[in-house]
């Protein structure tokens, strides 16, 4: 009851003295889940930055992945609460837009983080990894790795799951391309026909899959050499499989995340390089982009040439290849989430 | 003559419900007690009570002139009371051997029975098959197929025989005939003769005026939760029995309980 | 269920005892028993047939389509430790199913006992041997837990092992913060955690501790239930509880007996997904309960409780490895995978549904 009247005293102090205060403002921060370490990282970047700048931030997480119905709820939340403005990683991209446009029509500023909403123009920005960059870098960095062996190379993808989820699907085909592979439908993977590619298995991004779809590519042609996967516990797991027949030492594998157990498994030779993403940093641009509108009503603007705004990748390696920028394994571990 | 099984003034009550109400009960040598009653009349309870499924509030019984207080029907069991129920009590897919031997398995002497904990199913096939035998019920084939490919009769057969070979001083029977055909109805009454010419008494409850008038030494019948009187079936007819049941006629001078 | 079928064979049964008597009826069995009569009965003594033939028959199918890229020893023990997880976690749904129960919480048993066994060893710095025992009990206490709900508490198994999958799966989450012990820290300061990953070769084929742990599990589990009075009773539990009672079967000690039991085999399960997968990752084994059910189900293991054998579990769950490994060999879309499984699992309740028709 106080807190209502508080917020209610804040909102009339907040008419009558503009520009409003920093430390009037509240927000919400709407994750997938609370115990992947990916989004506890966003969360305490979210929350750093808040207290930074005085804001009253509150964190709703869905139960499982694909929990879409908290979501739902968590956004109603927090337009009753009066929040000046959600970040949001959406559990289902298009069935949470309704939601979403009913958040904006109440004048809260929405941006999508890590995982663009369908149609990416829903959400009033996004911060996310340039996902097929992110890729790319990996691709390129084990053609030039490879050199002329590149020509000949046996590949094993090892992707999310049979569903495709964009995020997946996009790094995927960044690495291919950047591996210099001629891509069929760039919305999906599997419909490559390169010869170098051995096959495509899923892996739900976890160790167990992971070394279950080596083991599968394995059986079919048991000379791949270059491994893609889509996270970095699906690539201990791969790397597990190899180790089993003997082979961890002549085959490249390659990841996309850059968590601490990740990068370190890149230190450790496990993992040839990785792309490394920065969930605190969306977090908490995403905090300051709500302070900002919060006082004067600007929105944050994508990055030039792209839908969204791109919090930034980098390779992470400790064997770093001409025409490819990278940073290494201690800089990465400095960066690293999770 | 001292009764075999004996009770006294037994009194239950399910919440505001008397089920039995100050019953006596008394089972003699050798014979077989048929026990009547109408529905809701509290004979069920009273054969619970005998057989340990449930603990009166008041009131005592006396096996063989010893007081007893069973807790489960394995205490009774223990104390030599086997129970044939109507829903026979018996695991449909395990084998007659597994069903006969239920909670009482033999185990092989020496190291294997000790230590590897391995059940002596030759000796309990053998157990099996005889008692069958004993009570001519060898038309079962074969003691390892399933409970459930027998047929009614046969069931209850098996069932007897595990009560039979296991009750050493009493057999209670409820119902026994209540889901068999005429043909299975009349093998289970010859068994029933047969469990009591080899000494043991029985218990029977049966709705069937027929069968209980023709196997029973003596009737017990329940009214109102306690026992209205005993009779012999040779000195009533069984329309009396069932008016003295339904209290349509006063319960027999001298006989009332 | 079984009074049930008590009561609506009563008619039927009188009148076949009227028109015939019971001696003829036997001796109409023997001699007039069709072929189809004859397999049904032979699946009522040995259920675990069907599961066996299908397992054969689609080795066969695999192996000709594919040639030697399947039917080598090294892709044939390559299924054998793909499935040795599932394997072992569906060695502990069976006995649970037979009791006419259902654990729901299996996987998450075994990510968190992997998990204590992990954390001990790394966070605290106990021994690895006790933080395996320590593991080992972690997993005994949650199927305690279960089975005294289930027991004595009678809360229907479903209810019960649903709250506690939650439950321990929060546990195991909060416990661990979600963080992953990498396989290389591992194998360098605590190598006995890998034990199920060591691996014994013949002529190619690679058999793992792991993998011949999953199979002297389910030969011992075979022997306890057909050669045990515990056995017995596990079985009579799950055919009818009421009935086991009553014939003097100690049912709640039976059943919590048999989810303890349960929970320390996910325990075991737990430590060799620490050799299967190299690391302690909280993150894994989500599927591990319903990818259980699956394998105890096409292995014949009826649902209702009581009937089926644990060698038709090891066999569902190669089964499954066999489907996953061939099609994906032959290049199929992992989802003909998930339909065909999914044949497989209606079909194997039909059969079961038929067998139980068995009658004389």
């Amino acid at each position: 009851m106080i807190r209502k009247l508080l917020g209610t005293a804040s909102i009339l102090a907040a008419m009558a003295a503009a520009p409003a205060m920093a430390a009037d403002t509240s927000a919400c921060l709407i994750t997938k889940t609370d115990t992947n370490p990916f989004f506890v990282k966003m969360k305490e970047g979210a929350t750093a930055k808040a207290e930074e700048l005085g804001i009253d931030l509150k964190s709703f997480a869905g139960k499982v992945d694909g929990d879409h119905e908290t979501q739902v709820a968590a956004i109603e939340t927090c337009i009753a609460d009066g929040a000046k403005g959600i970040l949001l990683t959406a559990s289902d991209t298009s069935s949470i837009v309704s939601a979403v446009q009913q958040a904006r029509d109440n004048g809260l500023l929405v941006i999508a983080l890590d995982t663009p909403l369908n149609p990416i123009d829903a959400a009033d920005a996004t911060f996310a990894t340039d996902n097929f960059l992110a890729g790319e870098l990996i691709g390129k960095w084990a053609a030039a790795t490879l050199g002329d062996d590149a020509a000949n190379a046996k590949i094993a993808m090892l992707d999310l799951g049979v569903s495709q989820p964009t995020v997946g699907v996009l790094r995927d085909q960044g690495f291919l391309q950047g591996f210099g592979i001629e891509l069929g439908d760039p919305n999906r993977w599997g419909d490559e026909t390169d010869p170098r590619i051995v096959g495509n298995d899923v892996t739900a991004g976890n160790e167990e899959g992971g070394r279950r779809a080596m083991e599968n590519l394995l059986a079919k042609d048991p000379m791949i050499n270059v491994v893609y996967t889509i996270n970095e516990p699906a690539a201990a797991g791969a790397y597990e499989a190899l180790k089993a027949i003997g082979r961890e030492n002549d085959v490249l594998i390659v990841s996309v995340d850059g968590g601490c157990p990740g990068v370190q498994n890149v230190k450790d030779g496990v993992i040839g390089a990785t792309s490394q993403q920065y969930p605190l940093l969306m977090a908490s641009l995403g905090i300051e982009a709500i302070a900002q509108f919060a006082a004067d009503g600007t929105k944050p603007q994508p990055t030039e040439g792209k839908e969204f705004f791109d919090t930034g990748v980098a390779l992470v390696t400790d064997n770093p290849v001409d025409g490819v920028e990278s940073i290494d394994t201690d800089e990465g571990m400095n960066l690293c989430w999770g | 003559m001292e009764p075999v099984l004996k009770a006294r003034n037994l009194v239950k009550r399910y919440g505001r419900v008397v089920a039995m109400d100050h019953a006596d009960f008394e089972l003699y040598p050798g014979e077989i007690l048929a026990v009547i009653g109408d529905n809701g009349a509290g004979k069920s309870t009273l054969i619970k009570a005998l057989s340990g499924a449930v603990s009166p509030d008041e009131g005592d019984i006396w096996l063989e002139g010893q007081k007893i207080h069973f807790s489960s029907p394995i205490d009774a069991r223990n104390a030599g009371i086997e129970t044939v129920y109507q829903t026979l009590a018996m695991s449909p897919a395990l084998s007659i051997t597994d069903n006969m031997f239920m909670g009482r398995e033999l185990r092989k002497p020496g190291f294997r029975g000790k230590i590897l904990r391995q059940l002596d199913r030759r000796r309990m096939e053998e157990v099996a098959r005889e008692k069958l035998s004993e009570l001519g019920l060898l038309t079962i084939q074969n003691i390892n197929q399933a409970v459930e490919t027998l047929s009614g009769g046969q069931r209850q057969g098996v069932a007897v025989a595990r009560a039979a070979a296991f009750g050493s001083k009493v057999v209670i029977m409820d119902e026994p005939t209540a889901a068999l055909g005429v043909k299975e109805s009349r093998r289970v009454l010859e068994l029933i003769k047969d469990v009591r010419s080899r000494g043991l008494p029985i218990v029977l409850i049966s709705h069937n005026m027929p069968h209980v008038f023709e196997v029973a030494d003596r009737i017990h019948i329940h009214r109102l939760g306690k026992r209205a009187a005993v009779i012999k079936p040779d000195d009533f007819s069984m329309s009396d029995a069932v008016a003295i049941m339904t209290g349509a006629m006063d319960p027999p001078e001298g006989m009332a309980a | 269920m079984a009074s049930n079928d008590r009561a609506t064979r009563g008619p039927t049964e009188y009148e076949s005892a009227a028109s015939t008597s019971p001696s003829a009826v036997a001796e109409f069995d023997q001699h007039h028993q069709t072929l189809v009569h004859k397999i049904q009965h032979a699946l009522h003594q040995t259920p675990s047939l069907v599961p066996l033939i299908v397992l054969m028959v689609s080795i066969l199918i695999f192996g000709i389509l594919l040639g030697s890229k399947f039917f080598s020893p090294f892709a044939l023990t390559l299924i054998l430790q793909q499935v040795q997880i599932i394997g072992i976690v569906a060695a502990a749904q069976s006995i649970v199913i037979l009791t006419a129960g259902i654990d729901l919480s299996v996987g998450a048993i075994m990510v968190l006992s992997s998990v204590v066994m992990g954390q001990f060893t790394f966070r605290y710095g106990l021994p690895p041997e006790i933080a395996v025992i320590c593991g080992l009990i972690c997993g005994t206490l949650c199927g305690y837990i279960n089975g005294f709900l289930v027991a004595v508490v009678k809360l229907p198994p479903f209810i019960v092992t649903l709250g506690m999958w939650q439950i321990i799966l929060a546990t195991n989450f909060l416990y661990s913060a979600n963080e992953t012990i990498r396989s290389q820290e591992i194998s360098e300061l605590a190598p006995f955690l890998q034990f199920f990953g060591n691996k014994v070769n013949i002529g190619g084929a690679i058999f793992t501790y792991g993998v011949i742990f999953m199979v002297v599990l389910v030969i011992v589990l075979a022997y306890c239930l057909r050669q045990t009075a515990w056995g017995r009773h596990v079985y009579a539990v799950g055919d009818d509880p009421e009935a086991a009672q009553l014939s003097g079967v100690q049912v709640k000690r039976t059943l919590i007996s048999v989810y303890m039991l349960s929970g320390l085999i996910c325990a075991f399960a737990g430590w060799a997904l620490i050799g299967r997968i190299g690391s302690v990752s909280p993150t894994s084994g989500q599927l591990a309960n319903i990818e259980s059910i699956t394998a105890v189900v096409i292995g014949g293991i009826s649902l209702f409780g009581g009937r089926g054998s644990v060698l038709g579990t090891l066999f569902g769950a190669l089964i499954v490895g066999v489907f996953t490994l061939g099609l994906r060999l032959l290049g199929a879309d992992a989802q003909w995978t998930y339909l065909l499984i999914g044949l497989l699992i209606i079909a194997a309740v039909a059969v079961d549904q038929w067998i139980r028709k068995v009658s004389v």
